[in-house]
């Protein structure tokens, strides 16, 4: 008996072929169940030949072989717009929903930072807030569980060939979204988010630049040792999140300078936004795997 | 160069790309005052924010001395015939601050992204022209592209419900015969009732040079700035090209002796530093970088050691484009690892 949870992945786009291509290598999560809207897209093609149950008329083609198939974890890559159907029809089902859209119904999780705590609760839908959200806010809560944080901005400057059009379309979604985390999560009092496309050819790999304004006088030795505690936990599943420079202290500024390399699954090495997407989307389903295998929490009766 | 007769409005910009070279610190009386000046010379439009636009206020670009309420309800309210505008960078100011701007008075919003990524303009340029202001799309670094790719998003921004496109050279890079090309393909292929604009930065010396070679390529709207208050070695001044355009026939109705007093008199003694040609903002020019890196490179290369103009180069070479201010500290440190300085 596979101590595995099986998962549907929701959006067979960049986002959902490169989560299953990380889904593959899990020691905790199945992958079973691809599900578009369109028969022809590439995207359903590609994950037939990787041995996945195709729907092709969105979640209410997925719905009837949940139970059959004990889907016990949804990932959703589509948008803001679908997510919360997609999000009642299969809670409803007691499957685990995942969401990487910006919807945001469920609480944010940021995996290093407040993944246990959502795990224990056994949330049925997480938020995994933006790709940027997800490089800058363990850094933000890296300063402030050592001292409060009056102020947190993130910088994340991302290469134009790896953000989309739905981004494009609402990129105020994407600053307002990830300065509420920046606060939520990351524990600064007030939080503000910057985001910049750039267009350079070969295109550059995603960079973050974290600033804190704490309290007090900085605990310079206490919080250099807290960023480097943190950048380790992130690399367990984003391998390539290195700190360039920093932390660099200006009387109560922190400042740590970010640069995030994916793994180059299916999508290239310098969209590292999108990797650490996929990765802490796969890293959150993983540790409710794990936790339910270890008896820690109970999934929903069946 | 035949100019004689034409019409074109002028845009100052010293209260807006002027906060890059005050670090965002003019205080609400300097603004007043200028402001009021520039209104009695009869300029017809006035910038005011944040030098990095609505919501620009922050860490990575500078708090400044005012929000851009507080700026905007000082300056609006004491303008006879002006009106005023605002910037607005997407992925840094969202509607919400389009909204309180247009609350506040603002005629005209000015939504600038860099030239290749017109496409997140869309909510704002969208909402200011649903609210029926003066929408202006506003594409930065435009030296770095073809005129195709600039007509090609310039296209966007007029579908979107932009009723001005400008060709902006952030970087001051431009000499008059590229301006010519861009400035002459939108005049031609965008609908005739679009408005076109060029700003332009000093950086090369070519501010003046530029704008007349806008003007005679279609241009009707041209950016300078008083004194040629504003980012590296500054816009366009606006008191020499008034002159000049008064020399070639052209009408600005912007009155010239009244304009020269407000730059010597209310400008130039609020500066922080003589706003010139020095090596640093020359690099700018000729390496074809982003206007207000300048006193970030310089503030870096007294704290690390590493010459500005080495910085600003590597910058260039990178592809850097407007709004990575942060990453002149973060390559600053990179290079003084290198050499063994930290």
């Amino acid at each position: 008996m596979s101590k595995k949870l099986k998962a549907a992945i929701i959006g067979p786009g960049n986002i959902g072929t490169d989560l299953l291509m990380k889904m593959q290598r899990s020691d905790w999560i199945e992958p079973v169940w691809m599900v578009g809207i369109d028969p022809e897209s590439e995207g359903l093609k590609r994950a037939k030949e990787m041995g996945m149950k195709i729907s092709t008329t969105g979640v209410d083609g997925l719905v009837p072989h949940v139970l059959d198939d004990d889907i016990r974890v949804a990932f959703d890559a589509t948008s803001a717009y679908v997510h919360a159907e997609n999000s009642r029809k299969l809670n409803a089902l007691g499957v685990i929903m995942i969401d990487l859209t910006p919807a945001a119904i469920g609480p944010f999780c940021v995996p290093p930072v407040n993944l246990k705590e959502h795990a224990e609760k056994v949330e049925m839908n997480v938020n995994m807030v933006t790709c940027g959200g997800q490089a800058t806010i363990p850094m933000v809560a890296a300063v402030s569980r050592v001292q409060p944080v009056e102020y947190g901005e993130i910088v994340a400057t991302v290469s134009s060939r790896s953000i989309g059009p739905g981004t494009r379309q609402n990129i105020d979604e994407f600053t307002r979204t990830t300065a509420g985390a920046v606060e939520k999560v990351g524990g600064a009092k007030k939080g503000k988010a910057i985001i910049i496309v750039n267009p350079a050819e070969p295109p550059l790999m995603m960079r973050d630049t974290i600033h804190c304004l704490t309290e007090s006088e900085p605990d310079q030795a206490a919080i250099t040792q807290s960023i480097h505690d943190m950048v380790k936990e992130v690399q367990k599943y984003v391998p390539g999140y290195k700190l360039v420079n920093g932390p660099v202290f200006d009387d109560r500024k922190v400042t740590v300078f970010m640069e995030v390399e994916g793994l180059g699954d299916f999508l290239p090495k310098y969209a590292g936004n999108l990797d650490i997407m996929t990765a802490a989307g796969l890293r959150t389903a993983e540790l409710f795997a794990e936790e339910a295998a270890n008896g820690v929490i109970k999934l929903p009766t069946r | 160069m035949d100019l004689k007769g034409k019409n074109v409005t002028l845009h100052d910009m010293s209260l807006r790309d002027g906060m890059h070279a005050k670090r965002h610190m003019i205080s609400l009386d300097e603004m007043v005052n200028i402001a009021t000046g520039l209104d009695e010379a009869g300029m017809p439009l006035i910038e005011v924010t944040h030098g990095d636009g609505l919501g620009g206020s922050s860490l990575n670009y500078g708090f400044p001395a005012h929000t851009d309420e507080e700026y905007l309800s000082a300056v609006i309210p004491k303008m006879k015939n002006a009106r005023v505008s605002a910037l607005l960078l997407p992925g840094i100011g969202t509607v919400d601050h389009l909204k309180m701007a247009k609350d506040l008075g603002v005629s005209t919003i000015r939504v600038a992204t860099h030239c290749t990524e017109a496409d997140v303009s869309e909510q704002h340029i969208g909402m200011a022209a649903k609210m029926e202001m003066d929408t202006v799309g506003f594409l930065m670094m435009a030296h770095m592209v073809s005129p195709q790719k600039i007509l090609e998003q310039a296209k966007l921004m007029e579908s979107y419900g932009a009723n001005c496109i400008y060709c902006t050279d952030s970087a001051g890079y431009m000499l008059p015969d590229e301006v010519t090309e861009k400035i002459g393909l939108l005049r031609s292929e965008l609908s005739a009732n679009t408005e076109i604009g060029f700003h332009g930065h000093h950086n090369l010396g070519m501010g003046i040079a530029n704008s007349l070679a806008a003007i005679e390529a279609g241009a009707g709207r041209i950016d300078g700035s008083v004194a040629g208050l504003g980012a590296g070695a500054g816009n366009t001044p606006l008191e020499v090209f008034v002159a000049v355009l008064e020399r070639m026939g052209v009408n600005s109705g912007v009155d010239l002796y009244s304009i020269m007093d407000v730059a010597e008199d209310r400008v130039v003694p609020m500066m922080d530093h003589p706003i010139r040609l020095d090596r640093d903002a020359l690099t700018l020019g000729y390496a074809g970088v982003y206007s207000s890196f300048l006193l970030f490179a310089k503030r870096a290369e007294a704290k690390y050691g590493i010459q500005a103009r080495d910085i600003l180069v590597e910058l260039g070479r990178r592809g850097t484009v407007g709004g990575q201010e942060d990453m002149i500290e973060d390559l600053a440190l990179t290079m003084a690892k290198e050499k063994g300085l930290i």
